[in-house]
């Protein structure tokens, strides 16, 4: 009813002037699947279906979601193949560590304990992303793809060698173990066992906080004048030059603000876990978030964070057969790919989808009319 | 000497990284396709020479003739299973379908021979090393045979590619896809070759590099492939003396800043070098410019 | 040595032909001594071979108290030692429609692809409403009010008809990131606004009803005609069309002849097209440039141009000394590439007779 009012009072739909179809359809399924899945877990929890293992499990598919909704702005908004995802989440967790056990000493109030730290994690990974940003935009493709993959190894090396401590309440820091007058208690980081002694303050609710957070700026993104750049710049990096795209600021843009949300989830991963090594940051990490965005459909958000929480909590439910668990993985994941991207699958299933799907209004542009233009143009 | 020994060992070292990179750039060559599997076959290939060794009783050379035959079967059936039918439809769908067979290939080798390491016996076994200048200077066997095969395999490499009907045909599908279809080529032909000399490559590297160093694991091929995948854009993905010259380098800076800087940091210091590499030539050193028409 | 050939010219074409529309300049001189230029010279002003050339004359009338919109001085590049376009001069009115044409491979795109510094000149200079474009890029040429169409049609595919020209309209659109990222009250306001702008430029073009269809599933001609919309869209001083008719049927492109005329008049811009359809450069060019290998060979009136031997040479081919025997057949294989009878309703000296002859 409001909605056919506010058809009527608008030129084709103010609705429409604000929000486009696409969009509201798109942050519809989006916030329903995680505001959904949240209230049914809280239900089996309460219930108390749910294992020990499963409930461990919830802070970290929420990062993840968060992880593939962030990394989706790089590789399906933007269009470039990021293999360092896995860097920014380190950053954004060491650093978010660093800063709650800095802030928690002062403060007791442990919302605000966690909101300064993934604002502050944020902070550092969107510079983190800007210094790797810089370099790489000049390149294309593949060599991108490499670039990032370098620098995730190098954050997660300069990691292994960074040493931090608290000395009755000052921070210190050495890149290596003569961090001196430091009694190994008061260690925040060491090198390459990591965080050390954290308070683990994540819990489910922040965790839907940060993927409504995240879900919230990609798709806004996606709908504003600077992701309609960047999606133009992917589709056509000459005519986005030519109608006077600045490239390199709207690749740098979808960049940093998808470090920035990376660094987030990091922070919120960090707070999970007492202890945390660097070489949780892997490639493999990396990897498993890029996993996460193709499965679910590049470039679609709510995919993506089901791939998220489907891949997380699978695995996990199949912990008995463990020996067989990734060697299946590895298979289904193989088979997925090849199922829904041969073109001959590909078609076969379009095939029979078109015969099952009911018929829409829209469907196809077909030949737009045209109006006789320039009558008598004097 | 300390520096000569460390020259020698980072060239030895290079060349491991060189006769993998040549995989890695000769499928990106034909296929644009990052095999990111490649490095599996690797570790296939030593476990292959390892079984072959210790249960079959094989003479090592004979053991690295096998490994090679079945990893070169490996990379065609891979090429065929699971390459082929994504042909065409854009790198990423690829790139992720590399990603799960190397998980497949590590989880099968974790099942099989399981997580604990094996001791490699070194195919160089008995020789001894060469002292030269009054014993300053050790060359152990592995370098020196490691650095001959390279230059041997490259040699070769360049002389099948570019003299041999089939090499010929391998860089006109790499040049143009389409193009060399339509004149004849047979491209899923020059497409399996490919994938076999690279992964029968890979046997060769992954012996020689066991050789060196030892400790065999599901996971052992997983950093060299990275690494030789950087050597392969360091000198220019697709150009097969770029994967030498990117191997070599490589290998020099890892050894290098192992000994004078930091053990932890020369990954860091790796990849670095990489990214500056390529700030300076986006394409790589001997990489082609790729430009695009308007 | 241009005597003769100028007697030759005259024999086959009459050009005192008072119904062709110039007799206030009553000769035509032939020139090829500079540079391979072929320059038509008003009798009343001698030409000069060590005076830069002045493009000036070939100015519209209306625009000639009005600074060129573009001017370009000795254009030339090299592609690894070969010379893909040399000595390149244009001088194109403030609203004027000029028009680039030479057969294939000649280098009309280069040029293109040189003002809207795709690629950088090696030669030559280009003035942009009065500005010297040495330093800019792409996207500078297009903040400073020139945008272009594509040959090979360049659309943002995945986006809609919509987002396409919205894009378009970015620099307009005020707001910054932190709007974009949280759709502040300035966020909603401006797009309301830039919707409402997009809908008008969709509208001259009869295109509304496909606002919400995305790019790449569009019929050809719609795509065409969008790519125009959104160089339109950049609100620039200049527009360049790279073959806007190609692959329309005639129906469509005498459509297109309106709708560039009617883009022009409405939004006062100098456009500058290159085409192969030769009822559409004939029907509404003012001005016309012809290049063949790199080098221009013709500039002047449609009239001029259409009579002109070495364009004519340049599409159908040299006749070699045999002038006078083939010229009834060479007159007609200009028909046929004249195609769409420019040639019979030849005498039509302004643009704006020559398109209500075509309606």
């Amino acid at each position: 009813m409001a909605e056919r009012i506010l058809k009527n009072i608008s030129l084709r739909g103010l609705k429409n002037a604000v929000k486009g179809n696409d969009y509201r359809k798109e942050a519809t399924i989006s916030y329903g699947i995680l505001i959904g899945g949240y209230i049914l877990m809280q239900l089996l929890i309460a219930a108390g279906l749910i294992g020990h293992n499963l409930q461990g499990q919830l802070v970290p598919i929420c990062v993840y979601i968060s992880l593939a909704v962030s990394l989706n702005l790089v590789v399906g908004i933007s269009g470039e193949l990021s293999l360092g995802h896995a860097g920014f989440m380190a950053v954004g967790a060491f650093s978010g560590i660093l800063v709650s056990r800095v802030i928690g000493q002062g403060i007791s109030f442990e919302p605000a304990v966690v909101l300064i730290s993934m604002l502050f994690a944020a902070l550092m990974a969107s510079i983190a992303g800007f210094i790797i940003g810089i370099p790489i935009l000049g390149l294309r493709g593949d060599y991108l793809a490499i670039v990032t993959l370098a620098f995730g190894e190098i954050i997660r090396n300069i990691m292994n060698v960074l040493y931090f401590g608290l000395d009755n309440g000052k921070l210190k820091f050495a890149f290596n173990h003569t961090i001196d007058g430091i009694d190994s208690n008061d260690r925040i980081i060491t090198g390459a066992i990591g965080a050390t002694g954290t308070k683990t303050m994540a819990t489910f609710t922040w965790g839907l906080v940060l993927c409504l957070f995240t879900v919230f700026i990609v798709l806004n993104l996606k709908n504003s004048k600077q992701g309609r750049a960047i999606m133009s710049i992917r589709d056509n990096r000459i005519a986005g030059e030519s109608i006077g795209l600045d490239v390199r600021k709207y690749k740098l843009m979808a960049f940093i603000v998808s470090s920035a949300l990376a660094g987030m989830a990091g922070c919120l991963f960090g707070l999970n876990y007492s202890t945390l090594v660097p070489m949780k940051f892997n490639f493999n990490t990396s990897v498993l978030i890029l996993v996460f965005v193709v499965l679910g459909g590049v470039g679609n958000i709510w995919g993506g964070i089901i791939a998220a929480a489907l891949l997380t909590i699978l695995p996990e439910t199949f912990r008995q057969f463990a020996d067989y668990r990734m060697l299946t993985y590895a298979v289904v994941l193989i088979l997925v790919m090849i199922g829904t991207y041969n073109p001959a699958i590909k078609s076969r299933v379009a095939a029979v989808w078109s015969k099952v799907k009911p018929k829409k209004k829209n469907k196809g542009p077909g030949k737009p009319k045209k109006k006789k233009a320039g009558k008598e143009a004097a | 000497m300390n520096l000569l020994t460390n020259i020698i060992s980072g060239l030895s070292l290079g060349s491991v990284y060189a006769i993998i990179a040549l995989g890695y750039t000769m499928v990106y060559g034909i296929s644009k396709m990052l095999n990111f599997a490649h490095g599996d076959v690797i570790m296939i290939g030593g476990y292959m020479s390892f079984v072959m060794t210790m249960y079959m009783g094989l003479n090592g050379w004979l053991a690295l003739l096998v490994a090679m035959v079945i990893c070169t079967l490996l990379g065609i059936t891979i090429e065929r299973l699971a390459y082929r039918p994504l042909r065409g439809t854009g790198s990423l769908a690829v790139l992720i379908t590399a990603i799960g067979v190397s998980y497949f290939l590590q989880n099968i080798a974790l099942l099989i021979w399981g997580a604990n390491p094996k001791m490699f016996t070194s195919l160089f076994k008995g020789m001894k090393p060469i002292h030269v200048a009054g014993g300053q200077l050790t060359i152990t066997p592995e370098s020196l045979f490691t650095i001959i095969a390279n230059v041997v395999i490259m040699i070769l490499l360049t002389l099948f590619v570019s003299k041999t009907k089939a090499g010929k045909a391998m860089r006109a599908v790499s040049e143009d896809n389409g193009a060399a279809q339509l004149m004849g080529i047979n491209v899923n032909q020059s497409i399996s070759l490919t994938f076999a000399i690279g992964s029968g490559l890979a046997a060769v590297a992954g012996v020689l590099m066991l050789s060196a160093y030892p400790v065999l694991m599901p996971t052992t091929g997983a950093m060299p492939g990275i690494k030789a995948f950087t050597a392969a854009v360091f000198g220019g993905i697709g150009s097969i003396p770029g994967a030498m010259i990117g191997g070599l380098i490589l290998g020099i800076i890892e050894i290098f800043s192992r000994a004078y800087i930091s053990t932890e940091l020369s990954d860091a210091i790796v990849f670095a070098c990489l990214i500056i590499v390529l700030l300076v030539k986006p394409t790589g050193l001997l990489g082609k410019k790729i430009s695009e028409k308007v | 040595m241009a005597d003769k050939r100028d007697k030759e010219f005259d024999a086959v074409y009459d050009i005192s032909d008072p119904g062709h529309g110039y007799e206030n300049r009553q000769e035509i001189y032939y020139n090829d001594n500079v540079g391979g230029r072929a320059v038509f010279v008003d009798s009343k002003e001698q030409y000069d071979p060590d005076e830069p050339y002045n493009d000036q004359v070939y100015i519209p009338e209306k625009d000639r108290d009005k600074a060129p919109i573009l001017e370009v001085k000795g254009l030339g590049i090299d592609f690894g030692g070969l010379t893909a376009v040399d000595n390149f001069n244009l001088t194109l009115g403030r609203t004027e429609i000029g028009g680039l044409i030479g057969p294939n491979g000649a280098g009309k795109t280069t040029i293109f692809n040189m003002l809207t510094k795709v690629y950088e000149p090696t030669r030559g200079e280009i003035f942009f409403d009065g500005k010297s474009t040495k330093g800019m890029n792409t996207v500078d040429i297009n903040k400073a009010g020139m945008a272009r169409t594509f040959q090979n049609i360049r659309l943002f595919d995945k986006l809609t008809v919509e987002e396409n020209i919205k894009v378009a309209l970015h620099h307009t659109t005020n707001y910054g990131l932190i709007d974009g990222m949280l759709h502040t009250p300035k966020y909603r306001h401006e797009e309301f606004r830039i919707r409402k702008e997009a809908m008008k430029y969709l509208k001259i073009f009869g295109m509304t009803k496909t606002a919400d269809y995305r790019a790449g599933s569009l019929p050809y001609g719609a795509q065409r005609r969008l790519e125009i919309m959104r160089a339109l869209a950049t609100k620039p001083k200049l527009l360049l069309l790279d073959e806007p008719a190609a692959g329309m049927n005639p129906s469509e492109t005498s459509e297109l002849m309106d709708t560039i005329r009617e883009i022009r008049d409405r939004f006062q811009i100098g456009i500058f097209l290159i085409e192969h359809d030769m009822s559409l450069v004939m029907g509404i060019c003012e001005g016309i440039v012809v290049l063949n290998y790199g080098r221009t060979i013709a500039k002047g009136w449609p009239e001029d141009i259409q009579r002109n031997p070495k364009v004519i040479e340049a599409y159908l081919g040299k006749s070699r000394g045999k002038m006078e025997e083939e010229e009834e057949k060479e007159k007609e294989d200009l028909e046929a590439a004249f195609s769409k009878g420019r040639l019979e309703s030849a005498p039509s000296g302004k643009p704006d007779t020559a398109r209500k002859e075509s309606e």
